[in-house]
């Protein structure tokens, strides 16, 4: 399982990238091989705005469609288009491949998420 | 998965990379090395199924014909000797208890082959029907272990491991005291994939090793391993129907469009009166193949539209591997069930258009 230094990891095997106020967010390693060959992402509408905690995108496999959680709170301002007509890129690069961009209502949020090593250590309990 | 049932070749599922799931109360194998990747193989060389959840019931005695042409909608009358036939178990008011094959040994001795979560509704549905008939109905199903080598390559893959002529087993019939790799198995030559193969019925004991041999014999011609995932997905594109999605308790095989193995003139059966009369008023609902336009991908349960009104519910929906399209079968009210159609699926809180088109997604192309 590849995981990357100096990101923000969610319980839901999210990962974000901060860049200023704006949060890059993406799934990691563990959650596409948990889903499988993914073929389709259903993008967020730029301007939406969501809570910690809710679905901002669905991601499926050929077998199920699995809900995917933004880890802050704030406002799409870009999404990965590039997603929609190839999908597998989140299997192939999923930290090379950021989902959307939320701009942080609260970035004192961050602070519950984890870092790289105490990720690691949750997705071996999660085994 | 510790509490659940686990069939004889579990202990070998690891060694192939397996991700479990719960079905029916086993812990099966819903994919090996990828769902798309055991999919193609089953369409191009061939793949291995661990079917042993399937549940089998025997049947014979005296009157063991004439009880399971009263319990069944198929003609159990005209069957040879090791001739397979596909028929549904209903209820008095038409709705299926379950689909299943009839393996026939001979007048007086037959197996029924079932589906696992069905399995011990199904026993108790025969035993309650059981009336004066002479038979006897012994539930085997934790007795036999049961794979499925299923694709083009099956027989040429098999054949190498049995002295039997495979070629001479036509399709939809079996053979007893088969010895695959030294194993007695029963073989029929039927599937769930839309493809040739075989069903290969054993013993706990020998499973294990038969399951190897044909991954090592095969191993040349590509055959993998292959779990649910993907037994789903094929079952889907070659329209053959799934117990829960397009028959149920609720869904007819009348309105499911499987009114060829519903044989009214063979005599009373259970739920022959409601069929017939769903026949001839003809089924208010229709199963239709579609094919999305706009994105999405259809899931099952998801709501049918037309013009925004609710017409319906998708059966079964699948980004199609062979095809590469997204599609799906439906079970909509017969006025919105024309070819070339437009409906809307409601997938989350958009709705995206689709069109009717004919359910057979995929036919092979080879005899056999």
């Amino acid at each position: 399982m590849i995981t990357v230094k100096g990101l923000y990891y969610s319980k839901d095997h999210e990962w974000v990238k901060v860049d200023g106020n704006k949060a890059l967010i993406g799934i990691t390693d563990y959650a596409q091989h948990a889903l499988g060959e993914i073929v389709y992402v259903e993008l967020p509408e730029l301007g939406t705005e969501y809570e910690a905690g809710d679905v901002f995108c669905v991601i499926e496999s050929v077998k199920a469609a699995a809900d995917s959680y933004t880890p802050v709170s704030g406002k799409v301002v870009e999404v990965n288009e590039e997603l929609e007509d190839s999908p597998q890129l989140l299997n192939e690069g999923p930290f090379d491949n950021w989902i959307v961009a939320i701009e942080m209502n609260d970035p004192s949020e961050l602070e519950s998420l984890m870092d790289e090593e105490a990720y690691k250590i949750f997705c071996e309990k999660e085994e | 998965m510790d509490n659940l049932k686990k069939t004889s070749l579990f202990p070998s599922y690891k060694k192939y990379g397996a991700k479990l799931v719960d079905y029916a109360g086993w812990a099966m194998p819903v994919e090996f090395s990828g769902l798309t990747r055991e999919h193609e193989a089953v369409r191009t060389a061939a793949g291995l199924f661990d079917v042993s959840h399937m549940g089998e019931i025997e049947v014979k005695g005296k009157d063991a014909a004439e009880y399971l042409q009263y319990l069944l909608t198929n003609n159990i009358g005209t069957m040879n000797d090791n001739q397979i036939i596909y028929a549904f178990m209903c209820y008095e008011n038409g709705g299926v208890v379950d689909d299943l094959l009839v393996y026939k040994y001979s007048a007086d001795h037959y197996l029924l082959v079932v589906n696992a979560a069905n399995m011990e509704k199904d026993y108790q549905w025969m035993l309650d029907h059981k009336g004066d008939y002479q038979v006897e109905i012994e539930n085997l199903s934790d007795q036999v272990s049961e794979l499925a080598l299923q694709g083009p390559k099956a027989e040429a893959v098999l054949q190498k491991l049995t002295d039997t002529d495979l070629s001479e087993i036509p399709a939809f019939y079996l053979k007893r005291d088969v010895k695959i790799a030294g194993a007695n198995c029963l073989v029929s030559r039927t599937g769930y994939t839309g493809e040739d193969g075989f069903e290969i019925y054993l013993s706990h004991e020998d499973a294990p090793m038969v399951w190897e041999k044909i991954l090592e014999t095969g191993k040349e011609d590509g055959v993998v391993p292959v779990g649910l995932g993907a037994r789903d997905t094929l079952r889907f594109e070659a329209a053959l129907p799934l117990y829960g999605n397009e028959i149920s308790q609720d869904i007819s095989p009348l309105e499911a469009g499987l009114g060829y193995f519903v044989k009214f003139d063979k005599g009373d059966f259970i739920g022959r009166e409601a069929l017939l009369k769903q026949k001839q008023e003809g089924p208010a609902r229709k199963l239709v193949g579609f094919e999305m336009i706009e994105r999405g991908i259809p899931r099952h349960g998801y709501s049918v539209l037309s013009e925004g009104k609710e017409i319906g519910f998708v059966t079964t929906g699948y980004y199609s591997p062979t095809l590469g399209k997204n599609i799906g079968f439906a079970l909509v009210q017969k006025e919105y069930a024309n070819l070339g159609d437009i409906i809307e699926i409601q997938i989350r809180k958009k709705t995206a258009t689709a069109k009717i088109v004919d359910k057979r997604f995929y036919a092979k192309n080879y005899k056999k």
